[in-house]
């Protein structure tokens, strides 16, 4: 039994070799409260938090590298914010100070519920995830790596080492429905990025995974010309062909009904902001 | 099957600048919990033990937490600020007096929690706007006070400093 803090991601990847069943400890915003409830007792543990490497972010002309543990609070103002606003959006909208200053993307995909708000980002963004493992590195592309509710395809002893995605001067925006502002769980959220042949919609909340819809990404580009405003009825068509993509359940949260009618208005609204 | 007795472990804490040493400690203890309950500083309340109230808020390496949520065990080499060590040598910080002055505490569990949150706040931000209270503070929640009174201390936390 043991506590394990490394220094590197080599010294990391060496502990998951010889203990291949510690459990990996990034900002614990996840895991603590799955050991305070006592849902999981770890036997090992070997924390992410004191590698440097994890926790810096690159802000390239055409990548932006994001460290696995750097907390949603460096992403709600500055350079990362700047360079990915919908990101930045998403950021400011996981729970509260304390736990933006302690969470990070690397949890959030490590642990995959589809209300994650960091994930429709990374789906409507076209994120690449990189992960370190014994047999080597893999890049792996948001929409394979989430494969279900709380499900991803790490293999045993990979550690998510980044994630990049591409830059451009496209539109971006993230927006989520909850039951309250501050410290709310989505009820149904959604990324969209725009340029001017072009949309690209991710929807949380609303299905086993993070869902693109992709059936209406390509009828809004072939229903109007996106350099210019789209006309009111279109909007409406491609909210509801947005709406329909979803795969709603009925939770303690909230109605599949309501859901789907959520992603529908979401969906509108942040067209409707793009063009502002 | 013979009984063992439950693998332990031991290691140092930095609080409020001095080491403490935990002994015997199981691996999934909270930072709260080992607070509390090992090391003799009970000012961080616990309620929710999942992240929703702010009332065992710390200060981990500069950035304020839920220490209900920190592996106690992993912050070996961390710099810990709990409510035991704000203000000087027993003496009130001035936030905690404006808290009192301003009736912002009644059963006073989510105060601790509130203080270090403004605290931390106020080290960064010197003059923080209404929203941003507000924001600062949106992850400690208080049953009694309404709130009001709370921001009304902080206001007066930031006249106070400016003048002094
Ligand atoms: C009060 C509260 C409110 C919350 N509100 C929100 C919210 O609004 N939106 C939201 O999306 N989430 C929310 N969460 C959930 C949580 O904060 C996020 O999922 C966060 O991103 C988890 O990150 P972490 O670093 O704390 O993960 P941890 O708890 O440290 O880890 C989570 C899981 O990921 C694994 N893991 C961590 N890092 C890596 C890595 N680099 N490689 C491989 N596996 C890894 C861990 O083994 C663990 O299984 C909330 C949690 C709490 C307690
Ligand atoms: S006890 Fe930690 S946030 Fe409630
Ligand atoms: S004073 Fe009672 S909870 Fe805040």
């Amino acid at each position: 039994m043991s506590v394990l803090v490394p220094r590197s991601l080599s010294e990391a990847l060496d502990l998951l070799r010889s203990d291949p069943s510690a459990t990996l400890l990034a900002g614990g915003t996840d895991l603590m409260v799955e050991i305070n409830l006592h849902d999981r007792r770890p036997r090992s543990v070997v924390s992410l938090s004191r590698i440097d490497e994890l926790k810096t972010f690159h802000v390239g002309d055409d990548v932006v590298t994001i460290g696995a543990a750097v907390p949603y609070a460096d992403m709600e103002h500055g350079p990362l914010a700047e360079a990915l606003p919908a990101l930045a959006q998403a950021a400011r909208t996981v729970g509260s100070p304390q736990i933006r200053a302690a969470g990070t993307l690397g949890g959030n995909l490590g642990t995959c519920s589809p209300a994650g708000d960091g994930l429709p980002v990374l789906a409507a963004l076209d994120a690449v995830v990189h992960v370190v493992g014994p047999d080597g590195d893999r890049h792996i592309p948001f929409n394979d790596f989430m494969v279900g509710v709380k499900r991803n395809s790490l293999a045993g002893g990979e550690i998510i080492r980044s994630v990049s995605i591409p830059r451009s001067d496209c539109w971006q925006g993230y927006a989520k429905v909850g039951s309250r502002n501050a410290m709310v769980i989505a009820t149904a959220s959604l990324c969209l990025s725009r340029s001017s042949s072009s949309v690209t919609v991710a929807l949380g909340a609303v299905g086993p995974t993070i869902i693109r819809a992709i059936d209406a990404e390509s009828w809004l580009a072939d229903a109007c010309d996106l350099s210019l405003k789209v006309p009111s009825d279109v909007a409406s068509e491609f909210a509801d062909r947005v709406a329909a993509s979803a795969r709603p359940i009925d939770d303690h949260r909230s109605t599949a009904a309501y859901r789907r009618h959520a992603v529908r208005v979401l969906a509108r609204r942040l067209l409707e902001r793009s063009e502002s | 099957m013979t009984k063992s007795s439950p693998p332990s472990l031991d290691y140092r804490l930095t609080v409020n600048g001095r080491p403490h040493e935990v002994q015997d400690s199981w691996i999934g203890e909270s930072l709260l919990y080992v607070l509390r309950e090992r090391l003799g500083l009970p000012g961080s309340k616990g309620a929710c033990e999942q992240g929703e109230c702010g009332s065992c808020t710390v200060v981990v390496d500069g950035r304020a937490v839920c220490s209900c949520l920190v592996l106690a065990a992993s912050a070996v080499d961390s710099e810990i600020t709990t409510i035991e060590g704000l203000g000087a040598d027993q003496a009130l910080s001035d936030v905690q007096q404006a808290f009192i002055d301003a009736g912002g505490v009644q059963c006073g569990f989510c105060t601790p929690g509130f203080v270090v949150a403004v605290h931390h706040l106020l080290s960064n931000h010197h003059d923080p706007s209404d929203n941003e209270i507000r924001e600062a503070l949106s992850g400690n929640i208080c049953r009694c006070t309404g709130y009001g009174r709370i921001l009304e201390a902080v206001r007066e936390v930031v006249v106070r400093r400016r003048s002094s």
